[in-house]
């Protein structure tokens, strides 16, 4: 039988550095965490719902947001998953993580949650369920990042 | 609308397999384009128009490589268009060339693609570059955490289990055996699932698709064309893309358009193909499904968006009861479906593929039994752009 031909590869690394300007709207946001720890939306005057995070516009009036409104830091869980895969480039495993509706927001936040007990996934569930209410907390040295706070339940 | 029809001629796929060290990239797309034309029966002076599938360029690390492809479609000298809508790029392809013919521009048209997410290693590092560098890419996002978070809230409305979720795993598995084609062709168990190691709560390995490598080519053409050409067809007779906001966190808190939990545009797109193709009742005349489900828990919102089932949630029973398997009421993804093999760049088309080869009664061992009208969904983007076909005999 004929052998198997030798089949060859090589190896590429795409690595590229971008320097991406956050614009006017999530500038204003991160500030306030970074300088203040207080976390702001945007209205929209025809919808009245408040937009976090804040963009210039809305999608659903395709109006500009008009307003900035505080939020938080209290809220509820609307959606969570942990972790237990390490994948190139994320957080070495397991972590919690999700989306809350801030008092005052009309749209979730994706943030971590912390001091979470994660050994056991079901457990854990039970107690990040959606609806249970859990409370911002802000690093003590912030950058003007979404790392610079993350949600405990309250 | 014309009453001239588009009909698909001619179906070409490769076998998918996690790597394919003997074939480059383009020798990949030549593989699925060959049996294309030669099932069409029509030699690349006939093509018109080609559409070429490619999603993110990150993925089979070559950048644009539409320009790669041209040679190995036949591309030189002819209407040539990338398209790429993420996971529906396949389906948005078969679009593309639907309206070519649609508009009278075009008589015969190629579409075709391949990927190798096997070369890629890891698909998610790909995947988190989805998410917008300004507010959302520091966090831990990719489209298996995404679903999982969609996981999280259908099983809050609709009391979905890990187990209802190893229940549609096991059943794609089972139709995967009988797919010479497909990459994952193993059955496994309820407990293989639940006992494989958990990626993403509540997805857990089994629950989450392949990184394959492989390629898809489809061959379209006006009614007249398969007419005068005494040509063998089945036909497109709905067709529909819809899109929903970007934004994760805006599908969820108070009075979400698009409920994270379900597949809103995924459920407005088949509305609007069904009623293109005249179905007003798809539970009873559709007769077998591809739905583009990557993780197991979705393919329950895609059964629920396609309305197979009279309420959302319904899914879930049903499924368990068996109809959505082969030999049920309605199979859903008798070619083990994209959870068993998923070439990202194709895999929407190998939906419209297997729904075609089904009502044409060319789909080999899952072939559903007098199957003669089909429909295939893409979903593409974080969840966000969809596409819906009808196939009919």
């Amino acid at each position: 039988m004929e052998q198997p031909m030798e089949l060859l590869g090589r190896q590429e690394v795409w690595n590229i550095a971008y320097d991406h300007a956050l614009g006017e709207t999530a500038s204003y946001f991160f500030t306030q965490i970074r300088d203040h720890g207080r976390i702001f939306g945007r209205r929209c005057a025809q919808s009245n719902r408040v937009l976090v995070p804040p963009r210039a516009f809305s999608d659903e009036t395709l109006l500009p947001t008009t307003e900035w409104v505080e939020v938080g830091p209290g809220g509820r869980i609307e959606a969570f998953t942990f972790v237990y895969e390490q994948f190139n480039g994320l957080p070495p495993p397991p972590y919690a993580f999700g989306y809350v509706l801030l008092d005052g927001a009309d749209t979730a936040l994706g943030g971590y949650f912390r001091n979470v007990d994660l050994t056991n996934p079901r457990e854990a569930a039970e107690k990040l369920a959606i609806g249970t209410r859990v409370v911002t907390k802000f690093a003590e040295q912030r950058k003007g990042d979404v790392l610079d706070f993350w949600f405990e339940i309250a | 609308m014309s009453n001239d029809r588009v009909g698909i001629i001619g179906i070409g796929q490769s076998n998918f397999r996690s790597r394919r060290d003997d074939a480059s990239y383009p020798d990949l797309v030549r593989e699925a384009v060959v049996p294309a034309m030669m099932d069409a029966g029509l030699d690349f002076d006939a093509i018109d128009a080609v559409v070429y599938s490619l999603s993110p360029d990150a993925m089979v690390g070559i950048g644009n490589a539409e320009r790669l492809g041209v040679d190995a479609v036949g591309g030189r000298n002819k209407r040539f268009l990338r398209i790429n809508t993420g996971g529906a790029t396949g389906i948005s392809s078969v679009t593309a060339a639907y309206y070519h013919i649609a508009s009278g521009v075009c008589d015969v048209v190629l579409t075709a693609g391949a990927d190798k997410v096997g070369e890629c290693g890891d698909s998610q590092t790909v995947l988190n570059k989805i998410w917008d560098p300004t507010y959302e890419r520091a966090l831990p996002l990719g489209t298996i955490n995404m679903l999982a978070m969609s996981a999280v809230r259908y099983m809050k409305r609709y009391g979905m289990t890990e187990e209802d979720m190893a229940y549609v795993a096991v059943k794609n598995r089972r139709q995967a055996s009988l797919n010479p084609r497909a990459h994952l062709r193993k059955t496994v168990t309820i407990d293989d699932v639940m006992d494989s190691r958990c990626i993403s709560w509540p997805i857990k390995l089994m629950d989450c698709c392949p990184q394959s490598s492989g390629g898809a080519a489809m061959v379209l053409a006006s009614e007249k064309f398969i007419r005068d050409n005494k040509l063998d067809a089945v036909w497109i007779t709905g067709v529909a893309c819809r899109a929903e906001t970007y934004w994760m966190g805006d599908r969820m808190g108070t009075n979400p358009t698009a409920e994270h939990a379900d597949a809103y545009a995924l459920g407005r797109s088949f509305e609007q193909s069904y009623k293109m193709a005249g179905i007003t009742d798809p539970s009873k005349q559709v007769h077998v499904a591809e739905l583009y489900a990557p993780f197991s828990n979705t393919e329950y919102h895609a059964i629920d968006a396609a309305r197979l089932v009279d309420k959302f949630g319904d899914s879930i029973k049903r499924l368990r009861d068996g109809e959505f398997e082969l030999g049920g009421r309605i199979p859903v993804n008798p070619s083990g479906g994209t959870l068993c093999t998923n070439a990202i760049a194709v895999t929407a088309m190998a939906r419209v593929a297997e729904t075609a080869l089904q009502v044409w009664g060319r789909a080999g061992a899952h072939q559903v039994p007098g199957a003669r009208v089909g429909i295939a969904s893409g979903n593409g983007g974080d969840h966000q752009i969809f596409g819906t076909m009808v196939i009919e005999a």
